[in-house]
Parts: C-alpha cells; structure tokens; sequence
C-alpha cells in the first residue's frame, strides 16, 4: 500500500532558492512552448536545457526514477498505439512518403511515421522534467501564496493550500478505512466479480467521504471563527520578495518563449519538415 | 464572484481535492480490461459537485486532476484535466433540480442526475478530450477518440452506479424539509 508520491525535497540550490511564484511562472511558459510547438528544433533545445536545468537543481535521478519509470511504460504503450491506429499519420502531416520497410496492409514503415513519433515523444520529454522539478523544489505551502501572487484569488489559492495540507491525512484515513474493511473480507481485486467489487468499492470509499465532509464543517468553521475571508488580501507567511535571480528567470524563460514561437510559426507551420 | 464565495466551499474545494487525488490514486478498480480503470473519483466529484455547487465542482476536477497527475506522473496533461473541470462544472449545474440539502433523494431526483452526468460526461469525454489531445499533442483522430470512448464510457457507468449510491447515503443524513408535523 506504500505507494510512493512525488513531494518537496529540501536541498540548497538556485532553483531552490527561486521564490514559487517565479518558478510557477516559468512552469507555466515553458508548458505553453512546448505545448505550442511542434518545431523538432525548439524541442531538441528545450529538451537540452532541461537536463542542464535538472543538474543545476541537484535533484538526483534516483529520487525521482520511479516516477521516471512510469511515465516511460506510459510513453511507450502511447506510442505503440498510435502506431496500431494511424500508421501514417506522419505521412499524412509532412506530405511526403519514403518507406523504409514494407509490411502488410497500411502498416509500411515510413521515415515520417518515425519522426513524427519521436516528435510527440520529445514533447512529453520535453514538459516531464520541468513540471517534476517544480514538484520536488517548491513548498507546498510557499506554492499556495505564488498562485496568490500570480493573481489567483486568496481564497482558491487557500483552497489549494488546504488540499495539499490534507492530503496525507486522508491518504491515512483511506488506509485505515481499507484495511478494516478487507479485514471484514472485503475485496477489491480481480478475484471478486465486477459488480460485486463496484459495492465493495463503495464500503471503503463511503466511509471516507463522510468522514471528511465531517472535517469540510470542522475546519470551515474553525476559519470562520479566525474571521477567513473577511479582508480583501492577506499576508503569507511563506511568500518571499523577488530577487535578482527570480527576475532574470523569469526575463530568459519570456525571450525563450517568444523566440519560440516566432520560429515555430513563421513559415506558417507547426511542424518542422526535413523531407 | 469572489466575494460571494463562502469558507465552506473554500474548504469543501481543498478537501475534496484532496479526497479526488486520494481516490484516483489508490481507489481505482480494475475492470478486467487492460489498462482501463474504474475511476471511483468521479463518483466522488459528482456528488461533491451537487453538493457544494458548479464552482466546487469546476475546481476540484481542475485542482485535483492536476494535483493527481503532478504527485503520480509529475507533469499535467492539461487537455483531460480540463475536460475533469468541465465534468464538474456541468454536474454542478445540476444541483439545483436536484437540491440534496432537502433529503429528498428519489426517483426523480436520481434521473435528473444521471441525465446530468450523462451529458457532461458524454460531451467531455467523447468531444471535448479527443478535440484538446488533437489540438495540443496532434495526436492521431482515431486513437484519442476510442480512448475517450473507453474512458467516457466506464466513468459513466461508475457514476452512474457508485454516484447514486453516494447521493442516496448523503440524502439520507440530511433531515428532510418536510419531517415536522403539526400536532394537533
């Protein structure tokens, strides 16, 4: 049942000492470019950045290889099955066809099918490291107050707070919850039938959701009672003021962007075609 | 619209969240079918969205989708957590023909649902996912949209199956509106 979650880990380096608003808004714009383009180039250098990124942040691979390991199976069971359902999808996106072995049916293998594969790859590649570094170098609370400062209103940008905060309690009360229950013989594995697992789903998850609509009235009315929500901003203990390197992060990732798109979109095309 | 927002739904957002990313990441039965799921989360928003209304509903499957695929995969595939967040966002439009807080949960209420979630999830699903994965990852048509198929299909069915049973339990620890009577 220990299953491993991705959350902060404490270190000392540049991207650490980034405040969380900066380093939201450069998540932020590095996804929009890479969701943006499907220029080969721009993604290869994304990609590139991105490692020398991850070194500076001197977060190791093996502290994040089993999220690592996942998103791999994931890609490639994606990319099987865009093989099985459009073997010529490429052909069809760079207008040119040179295959480079016949197999029967529509299945031939093209040089396009290849590089427009590799390209979707590199796009996940490309957004993977980003988002994982945000996760393991920012608080979860110093991540609240920069949604607040990147004007999201206090009240979700609290919500989120909350979430996160709450987060590993209920993942305790689901795992009291679940053994009790399987120790009263309720299961939830393949073994049982399916309709008889969906009613056994509902004797673990029934109990939890009441028991934290019970804490929904709890905690609500322990912040009405602080007097939550009665200005109209508020302070974070968390939130640090902007230094130099914040704004010269945020400054590269803006001409990153900008200069992105601007080669993307030139010739009119999102996609680079070497044919 | 901010100022309207209550602390309860402050709160109910962030604990719902919580309880999405916990469901979706330990409580999903296996169907049998490969690498298909079901989702018992979108039991959970549904009946969160028809509690606490379409703003609870629109951010606890926005928030907690992207919390899930931030703490599980550590990146967001943004075009499925909008579709989440429109999911929630059109059961909630719902709760106002259901109105729960009477504790009247019966036959009329429980069609009145089940259309609702099946609209949202149907045009969310089979629409609205395909047509994003198309636009952001250019993945091919065929392929997204019997995924969207799959998925769409299965959460409908648990919603529609462990959905209503959570409505029946909550109505039933709500007092109903009429349950005093005048004695004579």
């Amino acid at each position: 049942m220990a299953v491993e979650m991705l959350s902060y880990i404490d270190k000392k380096s540049p991207i650490h000492s980034l405040t969380g608003a900066t380093k939201l808004i450069c998540l932020l714009l590095w996804s929009f470019t890479a969701m943006l383009t499907y220029d080969t180039r721009i993604l290869l250098f994304l990609f590139v950045a991105s490692i020398v990124i991850f070194k500076i942040s001197k977060i190791k691979l093996k502290e994040v290889s089993f999220v690592l390991l996942l998103i791999l199976t994931f890609l490639m069971l994606n990319n099987i099955a865009i093989y099985l359902f459009s073997p010529q999808e490429g052909v069809g996106i760079y207008g040119t066809k040179h295959v480079l072995w016949d197999l029967p049916g529509r299945y031939d293998l093209t040089a396009e099918q290849i590089f427009y594969q590799i390209n979707i790859t590199l796009k996940y590649f490309v957004v993977i490291p980003a988002a994982l570094l945000f996760m393991v170098t920012t608080q979860p609370s110093e991540f609240a107050s920069s949604l607040n400062r990147i004007g999201v209103s206090y009240r979700i940008a609290y919500s989120v707070a909350i979430a996160l905060r709450y987060i590993p309690d209920i993942q305790r009360d689901y795992r009291n919850i679940a053994l009790a229950q399987q120790a009263r013989g309720i299961d939830l594995s393949r073994k049982e039938k399916l309709s008889r697992r969906l009613k056994n789903a509902a004797a673990i998850i029934v109990p939890l959701i009441f028991s934290s609509l019970e804490r929904i009235e709890v905690i609500s009315n322990s912040m009405d009672l602080r007097g939550f929500g009665k200005n109209k901003k508020r302070t974070w203990y968390r939130a640090r003021p902007f230094k130099v390197g914040d704004y010269m992060a945020i400054t590269f990732l803006t001409v990153l962007f900008i200069v992105s798109i601007i080669v993307t979109f030139h010739d009119g095309n999102r996609f680079y075609n070497p044919f | 619209m901010n100022a309207k927002l209550a602390t309860k739904t402050i709160v109910a957002i962030g604990i719902g969240t919580a309880v999405f990313v916990i469901l979706n990441r330990f409580a999903a039965i296996p169907s049998g079918i490969p690498n298909t799921n079901i989702q018992t989360s979108y039991a959970f928003l549904a009946l969160m969205a028809i509690v606490f209304g379409p703003l609870a509903g629109l951010l606890i499957g926005l928030i907690g989708h992207a919390l899930t695929d931030f703490v599980v995969w550590g990146s967001v595939w943004w075009s499925w957590v909008v579709v989440s967040a429109f999911v929630g966002l059109v059961i909630g439009l719902f709760s106002k023909s259901v109105n729960i807080e009477e504790g009247e949960f019966g036959r009329k209420q429980i069609i009145s649902f089940n259309i609702g979630q099946v609209v949202a999830q149907g045009v969310g699903w089979f629409l609205l996912a395909p047509i994003l994965d198309i636009l952001i990852y250019a993945e091919p048509a065929n392929k997204v949209f019997v995924q969207g198929l799959i998925a769409g299909t299965s959460n409908i069915v648990t919603v529609g199956v462990i959905g209503t049973i959570l409505l029946l339990a909550y109505a039933k620890t709500r007092s109903k509106s009429n349950s005093l009577d005048i004695e004579a």
